[in-house]
């Protein structure tokens, strides 16, 4: 009796391999559910880790329907969870095609039409489609050009711009321009948006780029303090103490005080070197204000070569210690709380003693977006009070 | 039946091979392979055992795993699309690809890209891990393991032109080495379960070199970190400092291995003997004649070799580092050369592989094969071929 149960249990556990390796064993609902939770519970320096790989195991074996449920529980906030979420999505899709199971279309693209649900996971249900069935993913892309997926308006702009190139070829340039210019308000990759303003430019057409991609171009700036050895990035300079701009600085070469900053480039850089001249061994600030419509989350997006910091409303969000490596528009991107209202933006950005010609470069660039990348404009409030020179403090 | 479930749990370590190429410059990241029938002369026509496209970036190196190759990728218009594919090695076909989603920052230099480090296996697992700091752990059949957001847990560990440092696994922990201008560390990472073992910290000062594991004092492998301060030895199992070299050393090219001597970018080269009973390392010779440029060394039985920025291939001997001859190729070389036998393999920066026999008086270019795009990568060695990668095909070459 004892030997047959023994037998019984690993013949048991045999055929449940042998079922699990060819995705036969299927988890319920309410099990899918609760491996969803333990993987969102994952944290940081792999807090969680643990239990996210038991809820993988589990849902490795969840049947095709059990996807929507999965791309459901992505876009709360973390990226490591929907990580997780999209391995289990592929590995149970890839499962199933293999054993010529249908994925349950209708569903993955009415998850795909409802865009309030996870941009991500519907970009994931919309790569599903393609593999099943291109052409339809392909026509759904139309009318996808203003999706808050970036993925998927990136394509579907891209759809259109080839219409624009087709109308050109046709030598309807007026066809041409009309579409390259309502992408360009549409495109949030910059990239894409690049791409635009170079043809519309080549059609003659006048083109801002600091104004579509949103840079901050209105500043005043103090400077320069004395960063000798690097040591501005972790100094704390005055104006980060009590915002004045009517104060007056010991700075790096004599008193300095704070000064409109009246130029930029084309790709949205303020400048250091212009009002400051090319020093070496110097840290500046720069202060603007945005005027907010009302209170939201937004991203401070930061490019640049320099050390930086940056305080919101007073509140440090995030700085990097490095110089001359490389910079990009969106590079660091941080998230704010703005107010309603005024909210004031300060950057310190510092320049080391490098010599070499390519250690010249002293600037940033900053625009605000929504999460997609949205330029966020202040209005004119905030200009009006940053135009004149001001002698109150804030 | 006992026996066929322990065959169904026993499965996948066993498609490992003894001809696997894991990590980084292969095993022990010698660069060195134990292969005997590698083409020598390269014709298209008859080398090319195959050629696929892939889906995005990269200059990784393939890894291989029994008759398994794994590459990683990077995509989209920020190239924050993460690609771990496995493909065929026989005829190049896909079995799996998963894809991510970068969660840190993925600006690089336009020469580098997010598929930056090569992957590392111990035979079972595959770690790869990416300029965001992203490191996945899957099995060989794909299946997500961990993972780990490297730069969510440390913000400031990146560097805008991108991290290329490849990770080591060695006694079950993942080393993985992480050095920015902003943040710098070593992490040991248990590789069953993500976790850290241990952290130390580094010197703030980008860097993008590989750890090395060289045979320390009494056999034991030892991890040595190479940095802009020189070497720090460490135990793998403990982070635990070891012994260090603290004549500088180079920040982009690694050093080379053989046995227990380490080959170090620093002034020149500088080999260091590091299994000495009561003394860290026994500093061999230096050599100034044989500094690398961005290719790391290759030790190749009693010869160096390293590529300068010329293009011009220096061969020293490992007895006093005396600089036996040297040979010009046509370059520029970011790849690191490999070797089999006499032969060494390199590929420069337009695609273009040669091989050098280095049986020959002063080298000799024996073989030529134009691949026809930029190659950044270094190539990888094993089971009979050799695999080269470029932003957009990967190839495999073989002997007919």
């Amino acid at each position: 009796m004892f030997t047959r149960s023994v037998v019984t249990i690993r013949l048991s556990l045999i055929f449940t391999a042998a079922a699990v390796c060819n995705g036969l064993f299927f988890v319920s609902a309410a099990e899918v559910e609760e491996s969803v939770r333990a993987i969102r519970g994952i944290g940081a320096e792999g807090k969680g880790q643990v239990e996210a790989a038991k809820a993988m195991q589990s849902l490795r074996s969840a049947d095709a329907k059990s996807i929507l449920t999965i791309l459901m529980a992505m876009g709360e906030g973390n990226a490591l969870a929907d990580n997780w979420l999209r391995a289990a999505v592929e590995t149970i899709a890839q499962r199933e095609m293999t054993k010529g199971t249908r994925l349950p279309m209708l569903e993955l693209g009415q998850f795909v039409l409802e865009t309030s649900n996870p941009p991500r996971a519907r970009r994931l249900a919309f790569e599903l489609i393609t593999r099943v069935d291109p052409v339809t993913a392909d026509r759904m892309l139309t009318g996808m050009v203003n999706d808050p997926s970036t993925e998927l308006r990136r394509e579907a702009v891209q759809k259109t711009i080839q219409q624009a190139e087709t109308s050109l070829a046709e030598s309807n340039k007026v066809g041409a321009v009309l579409l390259f210019q309502q992408m360009l308000g549409l495109a949030r990759d910059v990239d894409q948006v690049d791409s635009i303003a170079k043809s519309l430019r080549t059609l003659g057409q006048t083109v801002d780029l600091p104004w579509t991609l949103g840079f901050l171009t209105q500043w005043k700036v103090v400077g320069p303090f004395d960063s000798t050895g690097g040591k501005g990035f972790a100094a704390v300079y005055r104006p980060e103490e009590t915002l004045d701009l009517g104060a007056e600085y010991d700075g790096k070469t004599g008193k300095v005080r704070w000064q409109t900053l009246a130029q930029t480039e084309e790709d949205g850089s303020a400048s250091m070197n212009k009002p400051f001249t090319p020093l070496k061994g110097a840290a500046a600030f720069a202060y603007t204000e945005f005027n907010s419509e009302h209170a939201q989350t937004a991203e401070l997006r930061l490019g640049s070569k320099n050390a930086f910091k940056v305080w919101l409303n007073g509140k440090f969000l995030f700085g990097q210690e490095e110089y001359h490596r490389n910079k990009a528009i969106d590079q660091y991107r941080m998230a704010g709380q703005f107010q309603a209202g005024r909210n004031i933006i300060l950057v310190k950005v510092c320049q080391n003693e490098q010599t070499e010609d390519w250690a010249t470069e002293w600037d940033f660039q900053l625009r605000v977006c929504d999460s997609l990348g949205t330029p966020l404009r202040s209005s004119a409030l905030a200009k009006a009070v940053i135009a004149p020179a001001s002698g109150g403090k804030l | 039946m006992t026996r066929i479930f322990a065959f169904l749990v026993c499965l996948t370590p066993l498609i490992a091979q003894a001809s696997d190429w894991r990590q980084f410059r292969g095993p022990q990241g010698t660069g060195v392979s134990d292969e005997t029938q590698l083409p020598t002369t390269l014709d298209a026509g008859k080398n090319l055992a195959w050629k696929t496209a892939l889906p995005g970036r990269g200059l990784s190196s393939p890894i291989i795993v029994g008759d398994r190759v794994f590459v990683t990728c990077s995509s989209g218009a920020n190239q924050d699309r993460l690609h771990v594919i496995c493909f065929n090695a026989g005829d190049g076909s896909k079995r799996w690809e998963r894809q991510f989603w970068a969660t840190g920052r993925t600006t690089c230099h336009e020469k580098i890209s997010v598929a930056a480090p090569t992957s590392a296996s111990d035979g079972e697992r595959l770690f790869a891990l990416f300029s965001s700091n992203d490191l996945f752990c899957l099995d060989l059949e794909g299946n997500l393991l961990w993972l780990r957001g490297l730069m969510k847990d440390y913000p400031n560990a990146s560097n805008g032109l991108g991290l290329a440092s490849s990770p080591v696994v060695v006694d079950g922990v993942l080393v993985s080495q992480i050095e920015t201008d902003g943040e710098a560390f070593v992490v040991g990472i248990d590789a069953a379960t993500g976790l850290n073992r241990w952290k130390i910290e580094r010197p703030k000062k980008a860097n993008w070199t590989s750890p090395l594991l060289v045979r320390g004092a009494k056999g034991k492998m030892v991890v040595a970190l190479q940095a802009s301060t020189g070497i720090t030895a460490i135990d793998p199992t403990s982070g635990n400092e070891l012994w260090k070299y603290t004549e500088g050393a180079s920040t982009v090219p690694s050093s080379a291995v053989r046995g227990d001597t380490l080959y170090v970018p620093s002034n020149g080269i500088t080999a260091l003997q590091t299994s000495q009973d009561g003394a860290p390392f026994k500093q061999l010779w230096r050599a100034t004649q044989l500094r690398p440029a961005t290719a790391s060394p290759i030790v190749v039985e009693d010869r160096i070799l390293t590529l300068n920025d010329a293009g011009v291939l220096n061969c020293g001997d490992t007895i006093e580092g005396k600089r036996l001859w040297q040979l010009r190729l046509k370059g520029p070389f970011s790849a690191t050369p490999l070797a089999a036998g006499h032969f060494l393999y390199l590929v420069n920066e337009k695609g273009l592989a040669q091989v050098v026999d280095l049986s020959k008086p002063e080298g000799e270019v024996v073989g030529e094969l134009d691949l026809g795009e930029p190659i950044i990568g270094t190539p990888s060695i094993g089971g009979g071929g050799i695999y080269f990668r470029s932003d957009r095909h990967l190839w495999k070459i073989q002997k007919t």
